[in-house]
């Protein structure tokens, strides 16, 4: 399950914030000076101590920095030196998610416990039908052994009492592809050629254990440090993140130092167009549907663990690769960062040589509030292009669909069909779909249930953001009516 | 009895430390306080000017009390105090 706002959330948020302020204080001259700030002697540790909390929150700050926790090769050095290294070095690192192994509270090795309410019956089916023997009676009572169980739940199906219960791991649990395991440790890892950088173990982790790799001192450094030309790119779920007007937040991104903003939602456009002639250039062909592909962390699941759907998948770029590639066209020398709600853009930008940098819409406001802007005392600015409504419509679940059927209503067949949230159990329909063929021919898929405006790089509560997205579609033009 | 006002600061540093979390309230009240409460979305309210005082937030007013570090727990506690404490001035 996501938690979508928690104690562990909320202290990412605080870590970028710390982070910007280090930033402007005296170039993360004092930032090892953090850690023992938020968590001063007399403080009511969370977990075993302060000290492991302080430990951890070194761990969280290097990645807001830029470094993962196993990156570390001496213990020793300071956050000061790694933030002076951040600011040195010419190009971000790879996109990663990583665990804070020391963070991460191995939860439960063995997924199943036996309750009191076993009864310690005659029968003892769950002993008869553990493959493993993991079973034994103490005390009277059904015991599991957690270094024999191999957790594949034949006790809970045959218990009469129910007395088994199912104990999550909640990173494990809401990894779509299996991409995140223990160790011998219990201690889990994540598999960096299978990941899809989703984000929802990052989303889902009780412990915040898990944390990313951040540009955001890189994108800093860039715009106070050196006299290039940095444009934001604000993706189309941005509307809805900030309680304020748009164009007050566009405002506020000049004030922060960035030379120009753009609306991705124009980008949307192009894709909504190319994908509509894509879709009516297939069903001619007679093929038996398509999905969309503007899903980053989707279309690399395709890729890597459905690749028999490789072929419905749309060939049409994403809003942010269309939007990149007008803005190098008309500033070639400018520094791209797309702001957005997607941790898995990050990866689709290192594919993107128009693409530069990529920060969360978390990021951004981290960097408001270190720097001191209030969004609301900010000058309203204009984007440049203006977007239509279905360009507008892309981060709600439903949004590309809808957009392509609007341009190719009339010429072919449309019915189309959502996939809210890459599940498990989504992926084995997709698979399905494949092999067996699907009912509808237009498939949108979303990796994040209810669209990018609850994407792991949002701050907004996504009704609110839905809400408030829906509002300004309603204000945009017909992409129909458009030149 | 007069609704208990529940203001919460949807001013920028308070949004990202997380006043998201707490507009909740406005979606799922718990049913006891429905029509108790009053909650409203207010622009900064200066709480978080004085030094680095965005680090206390979010801010939530209760009834013009300050919550720092506003979460969801506090605000409700805040509340339940409050009308316990109405309930009993009636008495
Ligand atoms: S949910 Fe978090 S604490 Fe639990 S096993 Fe996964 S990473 Fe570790
Ligand atoms: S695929 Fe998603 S949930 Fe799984 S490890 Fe990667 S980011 Fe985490
Ligand atoms: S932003 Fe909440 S008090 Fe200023």
């Amino acid at each position: 399950m996501l938690i979508p706002k928690n104690y562990a959330n909320q202290m990412r948020s605080r870590i970028l914030v710390k982070v910007v302020e280090s930033f402007y204080k005296d170039r993360f001259e004092s930032a090892d000076e953090i850690p023992i700030e938020m968590r001063p002697k007399d403080y009511d540790s969370s977990r075993c101590c302060i000290y492991k909390d302080r430990a951890i929150l070194k761990y969280r700050m290097m990645a807001a920095m830029g470094f993962t926790p196993q990156e570390e090769t001496n213990e020793a050095k300071q956050l000061k030196d790694y933030g002076k290294e951040a600011l040195k070095r010419q190009n971000h690192a790879k996109s990663c998610l990583a665990v804070i192994d020391i963070a991460c509270s191995a939860c439960v090795k063995s997924q199943y416990m036996v309750t009191d309410a076993c009864r310690g019956c005659f029968a003892r089916p769950c002993v008869m039908n553990c493959p493993k023997q993991a079973i034994s009676i103490i005390n009277g009572r059904s015991h599991i052994n957690p270094d024999l169980c191999v957790s594949c739940g034949k006790c809970l199906e045959v218990c009469p009492y129910h007395a088994v219960v199912k104990l999550p791991v909640p990173c494990e649990e809401a990894c779509p592809v299996g991409a995140i395991r223990k160790d011998e440790h219990g201690v889990e890892h994540i598999n960096e050629e299978t990941c899809i950088s989703c984000g929802k173990c990052l989303q889902s982790c009780p412990f915040g254990a898990i944390v990313e790799r951040s540009q955001l001192v890189d994108v800093l450094n860039l715009i106070h440090n050196t006299d290039k030309k940095v444009v934001a790119m604000l993706a189309p779920a941005v509307v809805g993140q900030f309680p304020f007007e748009i164009n007050q937040v566009v405002g506020a991104l000049k004030k922060i130092g960035f030379d120009d903003v753009v609306e991705v939602a124009a980008g949307a456009d192009v894709t909504s167009k190319n994908e509509a002639a894509e879709f009516i250039e297939r069903m001619k062909e007679g093929k038996s549907f398509m999905t969309t592909s503007c899903c980053p962390a989707y279309y690399r699941a395709a890729e890597v663990h459905i690749p028999e759907l490789k072929p419905f998948v749309s060939n049409t770029k994403t809003p942010m690769y269309y939007a990149a590639e007008m803005l190098k066209k008309e500033q070639p020398d400018c520094v791209s960062v797309f702001v957005g709600p997607c941790l898995a853009k990050r990866s689709e930008a290192e594919y993107d040589p128009n693409v530069d940098y990529v920060l969360t819409f978390e990021e951004i406001g981290a960097m408001f509030v270190g720097a001191g802007v209030e969004i609301g005392d900010c000058e309203q600015a204009q984007f440049a292009k203006v977007s239509s409504a279905q360009g507008r419509n892309y981060p709600l679940s439903g949004g590309v669909a809808g957009a392509v059927g609007n341009l190719v209503e009339g010429e072919v067949e449309f019915r189309p069909e959502r996939i809210d949230g890459l599940s498990k159990e989504n992926i084995k329909l997709l698979k399905k779909y494949a092999t067996k063929g699907s009912e509808n021919n237009m498939i949108e898929v979303m990796c994040c249930e209810g669209g990018c405006i609850a994407g792991p790089g949002c701050i907004a509560l996504a009704k609110k953001a839905a809400r408030q997205v829906e509002t300004y579609v309603a204000q945009g033009v017909n992409q129909k009516d458009m030149k | 009895m007069e609704k208990i006002q529940v203001k919460i600061c949807a001013g920028t540093a308070c949004f990202v430390m997380g006043a998201p979390q707490i507009q909740a309230l406005e979606f799922s009240t718990p049913e006891d306080l429905a029509d108790k409460i009053e909650v409203t979305e207010v622009r900064c309210m200066n709480h978080c000017s004085q030094g680095k005082g965005y680090n206390k937030g979010p801010f939530v007013e209760v009834n013009g009390e300050v919550i720092e570090e506003a979460t969801m727990e506090k605000v409700i506690t805040k509340i339940r105090d409050l009308i316990a404490k109405e309930e009993e001035e009636k008495c």
